[in-house]
């Protein structure tokens, strides 16, 4: 009887271990790996980094599985890191979806975060910023041989999608297209379906989430970013509000950009959706870094 | 304290519409998903065996398979892909949907808990009913049903409470109903992400407490004494 109840015990425990890495593959990895980034967790000029990336936004912060993340944050990341004199070997790279971010940088889960992290006020009540590395604004993207919308106010009567939890539709809806209507998903991926279906004639979010959704392989020659950016997002690199590393990571961004590696990097994250970043946002006022004190 | 007060500023308004929208997504989905657990139960217990068999397969199937994928099935396939569409007006349209989803979802537990209440019944009562000459429906409906549903309000109620607090999945379906007020609020306010959080919590505790108690009450009153 007892031995009965001690394999069924195990076999229980046997049962929660492998639901629970099969949930999250990242998590075994990172923490396997998170062994030799204790040692700097604080950040700083340690010899390695824990960085917090998206792995669902192709472009900008994409993973699967264990393979290298790839996308224009993770370029920029590596490309500081390697300048704070971290091995890529030895970036631990962490998801952190949006409502993560702000958790994952006080509880110093993360190091930094590269993950289209609009610099805001109620944000900086929490964490502190670096960057901003890049200054998005709100597009659109449609299918390729859409000759009818040409901007946020062209919308009226056709159907739009974006994500839950972003007001970037709501807000077109409010100041632009009235007669516009709406539809939430929950991610991207899910909108861009129905774009190519035809259900919805348009997807808003930042321009450069859009290109690179319209970049993957599956979906090249199908849309277009419209190229009217009704927005500003200061894309900024998350930090702990303890940090000593935001001089640097700003030394860095601008090296980036004055090397031409930061140019290089859009250029090949974007290619072949005609996309082209702002050049009236990416070198004004909106570009200019956060002091930080 | 004052970024609480712009934090309700912000979205106080728009707090109890959300809600709203939950509470409307609970009734409607309980009375279709009622109605056709009904229809389970009665296929469920009656003597033609195919039915039986529709019943069963129906339950196992719907009671096994994610909330969220029945939702995305029908907002994914049959709107993205079939080009089905209910109403002109889209939020109305992905209303339906939602409702459609959840009652096809909760009517296999319906079904269930109507069975339970079934099984409460003697099997006296159901041989009395066919000794007198009704037949099978006319006894389901005049002999086993009335008494079954009073045995079955508590299993109902608790079908009820999980149905409430799945009417956040709708936000799948694009309706925008309290969870999705949550997280766009704590996109844009994380600093006050706990107090976000707990108005929440509260709200649907709000909403469902009063269903516990309401169905224990009924319950209490109604339940034929055996």
């Amino acid at each position: 009887m007892a031995r009965k109840k001690f394999l069924s015990l195990t076999a229980v425990a046997a049962a929660a271990a492998l639901s629970l890495s099969a949930c999250s593959p990242s998590a075994t990895e990172s923490s396997e790996e998170s062994s030799s980034a204790d040692g700097s967790k604080k950040g700083g000029s340690g010899e390695s980094l824990t960085i917090g990336i998206k792995f669902d936004q192709p472009g900008l912060g994409f993973r699967e599985g264990s393979n290298d993340p790839t996308g224009f944050d993770v370029e920029v990341a590596r490309f500081v890191a390697k300048e704070m004199g971290v091995d890529e070997a030895d970036i631990t790279w962490v998801q952190t979806p949006s409502a993560n971010r702000e958790n994952a940088l006080e509880n110093g889960e993360v190091d930094m975060i590269f993950a289209t992290y609009s610099i805001t006020d109620e944000r900086k009540e929490r964490v502190a910023f670096a960057g901003p590395y890049f200054v998005a604004g709100q597009d659109l993207l449609v299918r390729a041989d859409e000759e009818e919308i040409t901007g946020p106010d062209s919308l009226d009567g056709k159907n739009l999608c974006s994500v839950t939890g972003s007001t970037s539709a709501q807000k077109i809806k409010d100041e632009y297209s009235q007669g516009v209507n709406l539809v939430e998903q929950g991610g991207y991926a899910e909108c861009v379906t129905y774009l190519e279906s035809g259900q919805v004639d348009a997807v808003t979010t930042d321009d450069i989430i859009l290109a690179g959704l319209a970049g993957t392989e599956a979906n090249k020659g199908k849309f277009k970013v419209v190229g009217d950016p009704f927005s500003v997002e200061r894309y900024g690199v998350g930090l702990n509000k303890d940090n000593d590393t935001c001089q640097q990571i700003n030394d860095a961004i601008q090296k980036m950009k004055d090397e031409g590696a930061w140019e290089e990097a859009l250029k090949s994250n974007t290619e072949g959706t005609g996309y082209e970043a702002d050049d009236e946002l990416n070198s004004g006022a909106d570009a200019e870094f956060e002091s930080c004190d | 304290m004052e970024s609480l007060t712009t934090l309700f500023e912000q979205y106080g308004s728009q707090i109890p519409v959300a809600f709203w929208m939950n509470i409307k997504l609970t009734v409607l989905a309980a009375i279709g998903s009622f109605v056709l657990g009904v229809v389970l139960a009665l296929f469920r217990i009656s003597p033609v065996a195919s039915l039986r068999a529709v019943g069963t397969a129906y339950v196992h199937l719907v009671r096994n398979t994610p909330l969220t994928i029945i939702m995305l099935i029908g907002v994914l396939a049959v709107w993205g892909q079939l080009k089905i569409t209910f109403a002109d007006d889209f939020t109305l349209n992905f209303f339906i949907f939602a409702v459609i989803s959840l009652s096809l979802y909760h009517a296999a537990f319906m079904c269930e808990a109507i069975r339970s209440g079934v099984n409460t019944v003697p099997q006296g009562q159901a041989e009395a009913a066919r000794a007198i000459g009704l037949g099978f429906l006319p006894a389901a409906r005049l002999v086993i049903l009335p008494q079954a549903l009073r045995g079955a309000i508590t299993p109902i109620g608790n079908t009820l409470i999980a149905l409430t607090k799945n009417t956040t999945v709708a936000a799948a379906a694009s309706v925008a109903e309290a969870s999705v007020l949550m997280k766009t609020m704590i996109e844009f306010r994380p600093d006050v992400m706990v107090a976000i959080f707990m108005t929440f919590a509260v709200g649907f505790c709000l909403i469902v407490i009063p269903i516990g108690l309401l169905t224990t009450w009924a319950s209490d009153r109604l339940a034929v004494a055996r």
